[in-house]
C-alpha cells in the first residue's frame, strides 16, 4: 500500500505530456484518472520512476457528434459518458458500459482513455469499443495515427501504443436508434466483471458481439456473430459464445464457468437487442 | 431512558470525520516501523541480508529474531512459547521476519523491500488434512507433531444411543476461515518516555494489554500507560497480542524516539489472525419425528503456523453450544486443533459459537429433509420450552437463562408469512423460466456476557467482571468511566441511558469515557458480547450508590429521613411535599462542601463498582431467509432477512439493531462471499480486498428486524448481550434456505461461501 518513490510533473497541454514522454521514455507513465495506475504502484505492481499528469488536460476531456461519428476526448470521464445526451443518442452502448463500472467515485476519476490503455481484459468500456468498432486515435513524435480497436489489445494489460505514444481520442461509428445490450456478471454488485457481453446491431444489420473476461484481451465473438449472419437462432448462436476463447482458470472463476456464463449473457444479450 | 431509541453519543465526531484512530496521533520526533513478512509458508531462514535496508538514508534499523532474545515471549499456550519474529523457521507466508524502522513510512517500506531473506524450503501443508497425514514434518517446533490439542470435551460416548436410534444421519461440515477486516487495520504507537511507555493501540482491552507488556519489560503497571483512541471494529481480531504491541514499545526504548505500526490492508489479509476454519463431523440420531436423541461430534480446527493461545481452545465454546436451542439429552463432542502452513486463527466475532450454530442448524434441517419434514416443525419439536428455564444443557455449567424459543420462532414464522412463501416456491419450482426460492431457518441461542472469572481467566484476564466509576460533577453533570473499550457497540450512548435512569439527570448531562488505564479504573475490555450484561450491570450498580447517596444529601437538606425524599424531576422531594424540594446541582455542590453535609459523610458524589456475573448470559432467536437462486448462473440473491432476537432487556434499540445488522452483515458475508483461501503451496489467494469478498451495501438486503424481551435473572439489567447475534445466527440461515432451493435436485449440502459458480456447479452435478 506504500509505492516505490517517484517524480511528478503536470502537464499543460498535450504537446508538453509528449514531450515529457519522449524526455523520460520507459521511466515515465501517463497518469490520467489514476484508478488503475496508482492502485497498481500501491502494490508496488508499477514502479514508475516519473508519472506525467494529463489529469487536468480539459482540451481532452469532450464528447462531440461529429456527422456519423461521435468523437470522445481520452480524458472525458467514465461519469460524463454515463449522462452525455450526445452519447445517450448515438452510442448508448457506451453509457451503459460505463455505468456498470466501479462505484461513483471511480466513475467521477476514471477516463476512457486510462480505461482502454490499461488494457485489462475485463474493462467495460473495452467491451464496449470493440463491439461499435471503434477506432482509437493516438499521438506521437511521428504525429496523429488512428488504430482500430480489434487491433489495439495486444494482451493482458497491453496495447498497440508505440513509445512515447498518447492517446488523444476515440471515435465511434454513430449508432442512433439501434438496439444495444450490455451485460455484466460480478462476484459483487460492484465489482469487476468475470464475464461481460456488450451487443450491438450494425447499421446495415447483423450483430457485433464483445466479450471481455474471456481471455487476456476482449474479444468479440465471431463465431456467434457468423452463426447469426447466417440465420442461426440466437439461442443456439449463443451456444458458440466460448469458441476460440482462452478464458483466465483462476480464483475468480474456473475457465468452465467463464465458458457457461459467456452463453447465458451472450443469449441475454441478444435476447435484449 | 432505557428503551429509548436516542441517536449516538458518538456520531457527531465520528460522522464528520473528527475522530482519532490511531494513525491520526502524532508524536514529535515519530519513527514509522514496518515488517517484512515471510514470502514462504513453511521454510528454513537461512539468512537475512540487511545491509542494502541498513545503508538507505533514513533508515534507523533492521532487527531480527535474534534482536530480541532477551524479551519474554508472548502472550502463548504454556510450553508453546512464539516469540516475536520468525527465528530459523517460517511458518506461513505474512509471518514478520524482520522489523525496520526508517523516519517515514515510505522510506520504511522501502527499506523492508531491501532486506534479504534467505529461504530453504520445506514441504508446505497448507490444509489440516497435509498437516496430519503419515509422515507429515513438524511444522511448530515446540510441538512433536502438527496435533496441537486433542480435547475430549465430554466424557459421553453415545455408540449405543446413535446405534438404538430409529434414524441416523452422518454429515461433514466445512466453516471456512474468514478474516475480521475492520476498517482500520491493526495499529500501534508507542512512546517510552522516562520510566515506562504509553501505547496507543487499535485493541480491545486495554488493562490486559497494559499488563501484558507491563510483564515482558519487567516495569510496574503503573509505569505502562495504554490508551485505545478511537477504535475502527476490530470483531475479535485486535484482542490477539500482535507482536507490534511490544515491538513498538522495545524500538521506542532503545531508539529514544516515538514508533508507530500501521498494518497496510495487504499486511491485514495475511498478518492479522483470522478466525473459524473449522471441519465439523458429526453423526446424529433421532426419532420419527425428528427428535434428536443423540449427537457425536469430531471437529477439526486449523489453528494455522503458530498457535494462539485463544485459537488453540476455542473450539471448547464450540463445543459447548452444540446443543443449540434443542432439548439434546446426550452430546459427546472432541476436537483437535491443528498446525498448518497457514496465518493463525483466534477470535472473529462470534468466536466459536458461529460454528456451533452453523453445525446444529445444519443438522436439524438435514434431519428434516431426511425425514422429508418441514425443518420449522422439526425445530419445534426439540426447542427447549420456556418452562424448562433456566436449562442445564449437558455441558456442565452452561445453564441457559431465561428465554421463548417457541415464542421466537412462531413470531419469525408469521413475520416470514412462512405458508405463503412455501406456495411460491412450489409455483416458481414449475416454472422453469422462474428463479428458484429458497428459505432457512436459523433458531439460535449462544453466549453473552463474558464471562465469570473462572472462565474469563482461561483466556488470560485478570477477571470475568466489568468496572464502572459513576461521578458526578459539582454542577450535577456526570462523569463514567468505564472498563469495556468500545469499538463501535455505542457504549457511550447505551451506558448513559443507563446511567440517567438511575440518577435522575438529563442524557446530554452524562458522558461516559473509556479506552484509557490512566483514566479508567482496572477493567477488562469488551468481546464475548459483554457490554450491556457486564459493564451495564457495573455502571448501573454504581449509579444506584450514587444515587442513593445523592438522596442522603436531599434528605439532610431538606430536613428529612432518606426514606421520606422521592426523585422528582430535576431533583428530589419530600414525599407528598411539592414544595419542598432541591435539584440535583444544589445536591452535588453540597456533596462538596464537608461542613454543610451530616456527619460521617464522606466528601464527594462517586461510586466504584465491580460487576461480576453469575453466570454467562445466553442471546438467542429465530432469523429467516429467503434467497432466489439463478437458474442459469448459480447467483444467489437475499431476497429478505427477517430477524427476532432476544437479547434481553433493550437499551436503545436504534444501536442494538445497528449490532443485529452489522452482524448479520458478516454472517451472511461468511455464507455467501468470504473465504480466505490458499494454494496447496501456501500461498493467500485472497491478500487483498480485490480478491477477499467483502459484500457492498448492494450485495446485502436490508434487514427486517424484531425483538422478543425475556430478561434474563442471571443479572439485575436482565440484559443478555447483541454483538455477535448476527453473526452466530445469519450463515445457516443463508445456507440453509440456498440448500432449500436446491433440495428438489437431491442436494444435501452447499459449502459456504455459497458462491454463483460454487452453486452453480452443485447444480451442474446435480442434474
Ligand atoms: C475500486 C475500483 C473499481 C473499479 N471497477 C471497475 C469496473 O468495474 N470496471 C472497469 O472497467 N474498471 C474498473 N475500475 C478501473 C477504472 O475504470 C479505471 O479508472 C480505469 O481502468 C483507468 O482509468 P484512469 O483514467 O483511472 O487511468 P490511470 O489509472 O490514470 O491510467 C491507467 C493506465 O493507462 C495509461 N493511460 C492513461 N491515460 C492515457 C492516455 N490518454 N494515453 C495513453 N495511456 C494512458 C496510464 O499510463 C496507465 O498505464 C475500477 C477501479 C477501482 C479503483
Amino acid at each position: 500500500m506504500i509505492p516505490a518513490g517517484f517524480s511528478y510533473v503536470r502537464a499543460g497541454s498535450v504537446e508538453e505530456a509528449l514531450d515529457e514522454l519522449s524526455r523520460h521514455g520507459d521511466a515515465a507513465r501517463l497518469l490520467a484518472g489514476g484508478h488503475s495506475l496508482l492502485p497498481a504502484m500501491k502494490l508496488r505492481r508499477a514502479e514508475p520512476g516519473v508519472l506525467i499528469d494529463i489529469g487536468r488536460l480539459g482540451e481532452l476531456s469532450y464528447v462531440r457528434a461529429d456527422g456519423d461519428r461521435i468523437a470522445v476526448g481520452a480524458l472525458t470521464t467514465h461519469r460524463i459518458l454515463e449522462r452525455d445526451p450526445v452519447v445517450a443518442e448515438g452510442a448508448p452502448l457506451l453509457a451503459a458500459a460505463a455505468r456498470r463500472i466501479g462505484d461513483q467515485q471511480v466513475r467521477n476519476r476514471g477516463t476512457i482513455g486510462g480505461s482502454l490503455a490499461h488494457a485489462d481484459p475485463a474493462a467495460d468500456l473495452a467491451a464496449a469499443v470493440l463491439a461499435l468498432d471503434g477506432v482509437l486515435v493516438a499521438r506521437g513524435p511521428s504525429g496523429v495515427r488512428e488504430i482500430p480497436a480489434r487491433e489495439f489489445f495486444t494482451g493482458r494489460h497491453r496495447n498497440a501504443l508505440a513509445a512515447g505514444e498518447l492517446l488523444t481520442e476515440i471515435r465511434l461509428p454513430a449508432a442512433a436508434g439501434l438496439s444495444q445490450a450490455f451485460e455484466k456478471f460480478s462476484r459483487r454488485a460492484l465489482d469487476w466483471a468475470v464475464v461481460g457481453v456488450a451487443a450491438q446491431a450494425r447499421p446495415g444489420g447483423g450483430t457485433a458481439i464483445a466479450l471481455i473476461g474471456m481471455g487476456p484481451t476482449p474479444v468479440r465473438a465471431t463465431a456467434v456473430e457468423e452463426a447469426l449472419a447466417a440465420g442461426v437462432p440466437a439461442a443456439e448462436a449463443a451456444r458458440l459464445a466460448a469458441r476460440g476463447c482462452e478464458p483466465p482458470d483462476n480464483a475468480v472463476a474456473s475457465a468452465a464457468y467463464r465458458a457457461h456464463l459467456a452463453e447465458v449473457l451472450v443469449a441475454r444479450a441478444l435476447a435484449a437487442l | 431512558m432505557i428503551g429509548s431509541a436516542v441517536p449516538r453519543k458518538e456520531d457527531a465526531a465520528l460522522l464528520t470525520g473528527r475522530g482519532t484512530f490511531v494513525d491520526d496521533i502524532h508524536r514529535p520526533g515519530l519513527l514509522h516501523m514496518v515488517y517484512v513478512h515471510s514470502t514462504e509458508a513453511h521454510a528454513l531462514v537461512t539468512g537475512i541480508d540487511t545491509e542494502e535496508a541498513r545503508s538507505l538514508p533514513g533508515v534507523l534499523g533492521v532487527w531480527t529474531a535474534r534482536d530480541f532474545a532477551d524479551l519474554p515471549p508472548r502472550p502463548s499456550v504454556p510450553g508453546l512459547e512464539r516469540g516475536y519474529l520468525a527465528g530459523d523457521k517460517v511458518h506461513y507466508v505474512g509471518e514478520p521476519v524482520a522489523v525496520v524502522v526508517a523516519a517515514d513510512r515510505y522510506t520504511a517500506a522501502d527499506a523492508a523491500r531491501a532486506v534479504r531473506v534467505a529461504y530453504e524450503p520445506l514441504p508446505v501443508m497448507a490444509t489440516v488434512a497435509d498437516a496430519l497425514a503419515p509422515g507429515a514434518v513438524p511444522i511448530f517446533a515446540p510441538l512433536p507433531g502438527n496435533l496441537a490439542l486433542e480435547q475430549q470435551v465430554t466424557p459421553d460416548d453415545v455408540t449405543a444411543d446413535l446405534a438404538a436410534a430409529p434414524h441416523r444421519l452422518r454429515a461433514r461440515l466445512v466453516n471456512q476461515r474468514c478474516a475480521g477486516t475492520p476498517i482500520e487495520p491493526y495499529g500501534v504507537l508507542a512512546d517510552w518516555t522516562g520510566a515506562g511507555p504509553t501505547v496507543w493501540a487499535t485493541v480491545q482491552a486495554p488493562h490486559r494489554v497494559r499488563a501484558e507488556i507491563a510483564e515482558r519489560f519487567g516495569l510496574a503497571r503503573h509505569l505502562v500507560r495504554v490508551i485505545a483512541p478511537d477504535v475502527g471494529g476490530a470483531f475479535g481480531v485486535k484482542s490477539s497480542f500482535m507482536p507490534e504491541l511490544f515491538l513498538a514499545p522495545e524500538l521506542s526504548r532503545r531508539l529514544g524516539r516515538p514508533v508507530k505500526y500501521v498494518e497496510t490492508r495487504g499486511e491485514h489479509m495475511v498478518h492479522t489472525y483470522h478466525g473459524r476454519d473449522q471441519i465439523q463431523d458429526v453423526e446424529v440420531g433421532f426419532d420419527a419425528e425428528g427428535r434428536i436423541l443423540a449427537m457425536d461430534v469430531t471437529i477439526t480446527v486449523n489453528i494455522g503456523g503458530v498457535p494462539d493461545p485463544v485459537g488453540i481452545g476455542l473450539a471448547t465454546l464450540t463445543s459447548y453450544m452444540l446443543g443449540g436451542c434443542y432439548r439434546i439429552p446426550k452430546i459427546a463432542a472432541r476436537y483437535r486443533s491443528v498446525v498448518t502452513n497457514t496465518t493463525p486463527t483466534a477470535s472473529y466475532r462470534g468466536a466459536g459459537r458461529p460454528e456451533a450454530s452453523f453445525l446444529i442448524e445444519r443438522v436439524v434441517d438435514l434431519v428434516a429433509r431426511e425425514l422429508g419434514e418441514d425443518p420449522a416443525d422439526v425445530r419445534k419439536v426439540n426447542l427447549i420450552q420456556p418452562e424448562e428455564m433456566p436449562y442445564q444443557t449437558p455441558f456442565e455449567g452452561i445453564v441457559y437463562d431465561e428465554a421463548d424459543y417457541p415464542a421466537a420462532l412462531d413470531l419469525l414464522l408469521g413475520e416470514l408469512d412462512y405458508a405463503a412463501l412455501r406456495a411460491e416456491q412450489a409455483r416458481r419450482l414449475a416454472d422453469p423460466a422462474a428463479p428458484l426460492l429458497g428459505v432457512g431457518l436459523s433458531t439460535f441461542v449462544e453466549m453473552g456476557g463474558f464471562g465469570p472469572t473462572p472462565l474469563f481467566e482461561q483466556f488470560g484476564y485478570l477477571g470475568g467482571w466489568e468496572s464502572a466509576n459513576v461521578r458526578m460533577q459539582p454542577d450535577g453533570s456526570v462523569i463514567v468511566l468505564v472498563g469495556t473499550a468500545p469499538h463501535g457497540q455505542g457504549h457511550q450512548t447505551a451506558l448513559a441511558q443507563i446511567v440517567a435512569d438511575q440518577l435522575n439527570v438529563p442524557f446530554d448531562a452524562i458522558s461516559v469515557l473509556y479506552g484509557d488505564t490512566a483514566v479508567v479504573q482496572e477493567g477488562t475490555g469488551t468481546m464475548g458480547s459483554r457490554g450491556m450484561p457486564v459493564a451495564g450491570n457495573a455502571v448501573r450498580q454504581a449509579a444506584v450508590e450514587v444515587a442513593a447517596k445523592a438522596r442522603t444529601i436531599a434528605a439532610h437538606m431538606l430536613e428529612a429521613e432518606a426514606d421520606d425524599v422521592v426523585p422528582v424531576g430535576d431533583g428530589f422531594q419530600i414525599k407528598g411535599v411539592p414544595e419542598a424540594t432541591v435539584t440535583m446541582a444544589e445536591v452535588a455542590v453540597r456533596a462538596f462542601k464537608p461542613h454543610l453535609l451530616p456527619e460521617g459523610t464522606a466528601l464527594g458524589l462517586e461510586h466504584t463498582a465491580y460487576y461480576e456475573p453469575k453466570n454467562l448470559s445466553y442471546p438467542s432467536g429465530a432469523h429467516g431467509c429467503v434467497v432466489e437462486i439463478d437458474r442459469d448462473t448459480g447467483r444467489v440473491t437475499v431476497l429478505r432477512y427477517v430477524c427476532v432476537d432476544d437479547c434481553g432487556t433493550v437499551i436503545n434499540p436504534l444501536t442494538a439493531r445497528g449490532q443485529i445488522h452489522g452482524g448479520v452483515a458478516q454472517g451472511i458475508a461468511q455464507a455467501l462471499y468470504e473465504k480466505v483461501a490458499f494454494d496447496p503451496g501456501g500461498r493467500p489467494l485472497a491478500a487483498s480486498l480485490e480478491d477477499y469478498m467483502v459484500p457492498g451495501p448492494l450485495d446485502l438486503p436490508s434487514y427486517e428486524t424484531h425483538h422478543i424481551e425475556t430478561k434474563s435473572s442471571f443479572n439485575p439489567l436482565g440484559a443478555k448481550g447483541l454483538g455477535e447475534a448476527g453473526a452466530t445466527a445469519a450463515p445457516q440461515a443463508v445456507v440453509n434456505a440456498v440448500v432449500d432451493a436446491l433440495a428438489h435436485l437431491g442436494v444435501r449440502d452447499v459449502e459456504m461461501p455459497c458462491t454463483p459458480e460454487r452453486v452453480w456447479k452443485v447444480m451442474h452435478d446435480a442434474r
